[in-house]
């Protein structure tokens, strides 16, 4: 029995359009990445459309997603790093089913990576688009409500608020204790939000060589970090910006230079760190790396005659 | 005022002329003119209702009035109807060179940051990034204006309001402006208070040589306060001269009633 092939996604008798949106609303996007991309941090108004999902699980980065898939792209879609969470899936299934792209979890291989809270740990290439889910574009918002204010404030590059919420931070904790989304200076020009990615993320965006898209459809925005562009992380001249470090190495793969989720194991405080990049840790596996916790088989048997708590 | 002969008076830091304000076709204030120099505080005194916002507001920057001119001496256009500069100039001139302490600290502090960043923020704005050197003025500051230094990192909402219109004093003045606006600066507090909060502000306005506007309705601080006092009734100003002199001397019957309905004990 042979398994009838599905229609492409743009012959007539597919209930959808092409990659879901239709031609006038890709095409809308499509100027304002354009416009995006020419003024690198600077957040763009679009007409974002509503989604199959809610907002808040990603609408902005499906749009944009949407907007510049073709079918000869090769997809990956992580959420947290990790490509197996269940966001991550059903999106790559979204876009496997309307797009009819080929979809990896190998971040190398991809031709368009969307992601949410992380950027991958190996370096991307040229070539390669990064589009990132932003729930607040806006990296003032939270010290200025009026967005009449906030506006005026990007045009005339006063950006010395900013620096209160660092000083709270400093005055509060002894240091700049904010981990994501931690605000960055692009071309030394716009103050943008880098979405809420680890600060340990931040210096990857410096120089990169891949294309940077973010959307926030909720907020209707859509900014841009083009190829090969300066992206400082703000701090003080007394608090220099710093990542998170770990004393612990990853318990899988043993690497010491990855993000690491802690992850705890029992009731007795038991954990264990395991890098957020599932297929980086599934390549340094591969590749035969074994960190202090790793080898262990699972003894099913064992499992399921443990007694329900 | 007792020209010395041969004296050439200081150029004017800021002079108004002719300056009107319609809300539509209603009248906020109509042809207002003064001058003001460097160091002198000028009182804006009338009823609710007078026009003495109005023209606070329009001096300010925050309002553009209908007709008139507003020239600041600003430090780096010289004498310049502030309604001329571009916008991010304007804002520019506002960060650096003057202070606005509103009645409500509500409006003039942002209730989120502590005590502390709120005074630090204008340094921020004007490019300060050094936090040991910013923590160390605010400190200084806070000092000034006779709060409790280790209350620094408190949120204004855990201020009294007495307090809070201290931090909002010193966060205009830490930057080193040199014309502070000031509406109903004392308003809201009770009376111990409000004599103790005159009495630093007439402290650090004589120490730092400022020039002020202040409206008030309340005849005592303009007393306290002003050198000069401008009488605003229906949008217009119908005296002016020197505090003393139109305090103890009305001439305009408004003036007369305003000055006889200040309540005795």
């Amino acid at each position: 029995m042979s398994t009838p092939v599905p229609a492409r996604a743009n012959a007539p008798e597919r209930y959808y359009n092409y990659a879901y949106l239709d031609e006038q609303t890709k095409r809308m996007i499509r100027r304002s990445i354009l416009k995006a991309l020419a003024i690198p941090g600077y957040q763009v108004p679009f007409g974002s459309r509503e989604m199959p999902v809610p907002y808040g699980w990603g609408t902005g980065g499906i749009q944009l997603t949407a907007a510049i898939i073709g079918p000869d792209d090769v997809y990956k879609c992580i959420d947290q790093g990790a490509d197996d969470t269940t966001n991550a899936v059903s999106i790559r299934r979204f876009f496997a089913n309307v797009a009819d792209v080929a979809t990896t979890e190998d971040t190398g291989e991809a031709t368009i990576i969307q992601t949410r809270h992380r950027i991958p740990e190996k370096p991307l290439k040229a070539g390669q688009v990064l589009i990132y889910q932003v729930p607040q574009p806006e990296p003032l918002r939270g010290l200025e409500a009026r967005e009449t204010e906030t506006r005026a404030m990007h045009a005339y590059e006063e950006y010395g608020l900013q620096y209160v919420s660092l000083y709270e931070n400093i005055s509060a904790y002894g240091r700049i204790a904010a981990t994501a989304g931690y605000p960055v200076m692009v071309e030394e020009r716009y103050l943008m939000s880098p979405s809420p990615i680890p600060k340990f993320d931040n210096p990857k965006m410096a120089q990169n060589e891949a294309v940077m898209l973010f959307g926030a459809g909720r907020e209707k925005r859509i900014y841009a970090v083009p190829p090969f562009t300066r992206v400082r992380s703000l701090d003080f001249e007394d608090y220099p910006f710093e990542t998170q470090t770990w004393e612990e190495t990853c318990a899988l793969c043993g690497a010491k230079d990855s993000y690491l989720d802690e992850v705890i194991l029992d009731d007795a405080g038991d954990k264990m760190f395991v890098c957020s990049d599932s297929h980086h840790c599934a390549e340094r596996r591969a590749a035969g790396h074994v960190g202090p916790m790793a080898g262990h088989t699972l003894d099913q048997d064992a499992a399921l005659q443990e007694p329900a708590q | 005022m007792n020209a010395i002969p041969g004296r050439i008076a200081p150029a004017p830091l800021l002079s108004v002329e002719g300056l009107t304000k319609w809300y539509g076709h209603v009248l906020g204030c109509r042809d207002v003119a003064f001058d003001l120099r460097p160091g002198e505080v000028l009182g804006i005194v009338g009823e609710s209702g007078s026009g003495k916002t109005t023209l606070l507001n329009c001096i300010s920057g925050k309002l553009t009035p209908t007709s008139g001119e507003v020239r600041f001496d600003t430090r780096r256009f010289g004498l310049t109807d502030i309604y001329r500069l571009s916008e991010p100039d304007r804002r520019r001139m506002q960060r650096e060179e003057w202070g606005f302490v509103h009645q409500n600290p509500r409006d003039g502090l942002r209730m989120r940051v502590s005590g502390g960043a709120n005074v630090a923020e204008p340094l921020m704005n004007l490019g300060a990034r050094h936090y040991g050197k910013m923590r160390q003025s605010t400190i200084d500051w806070l000092d000034r204006v006779e709060l409790d230094t280790r209350r620094i990192d408190d949120k204004p909402r855990n201020f009294s309001g007495g307090m809070q219109q201290r931090i909002q004093v010193a966060r205009n003045l830490i930057h080193g402006p040199r014309l502070v606006f000031m509406d109903e600066p004392t308003g809201g507090l009770d009376v111990s208070v409000q004599a103790r909060l005159l009495d630093l502000l007439r402290e650090l306005v004589r120490d730092l040589g400022l020039a002020v506007i202040i409206v008030t309705h309340d005849m005592a601080v303009a007393r306290l306060m002003a050198d000069r006092l401008m009488v605003m009734k229906g949008g217009e100003v119908v005296e002016t001269g020197l505090t003393d002199q139109v305090l103890d001397d009305p001439q305009h019957p408004y003036t007369q009633l305003l000055v006889s309905s200040v309540l005795q004990i």
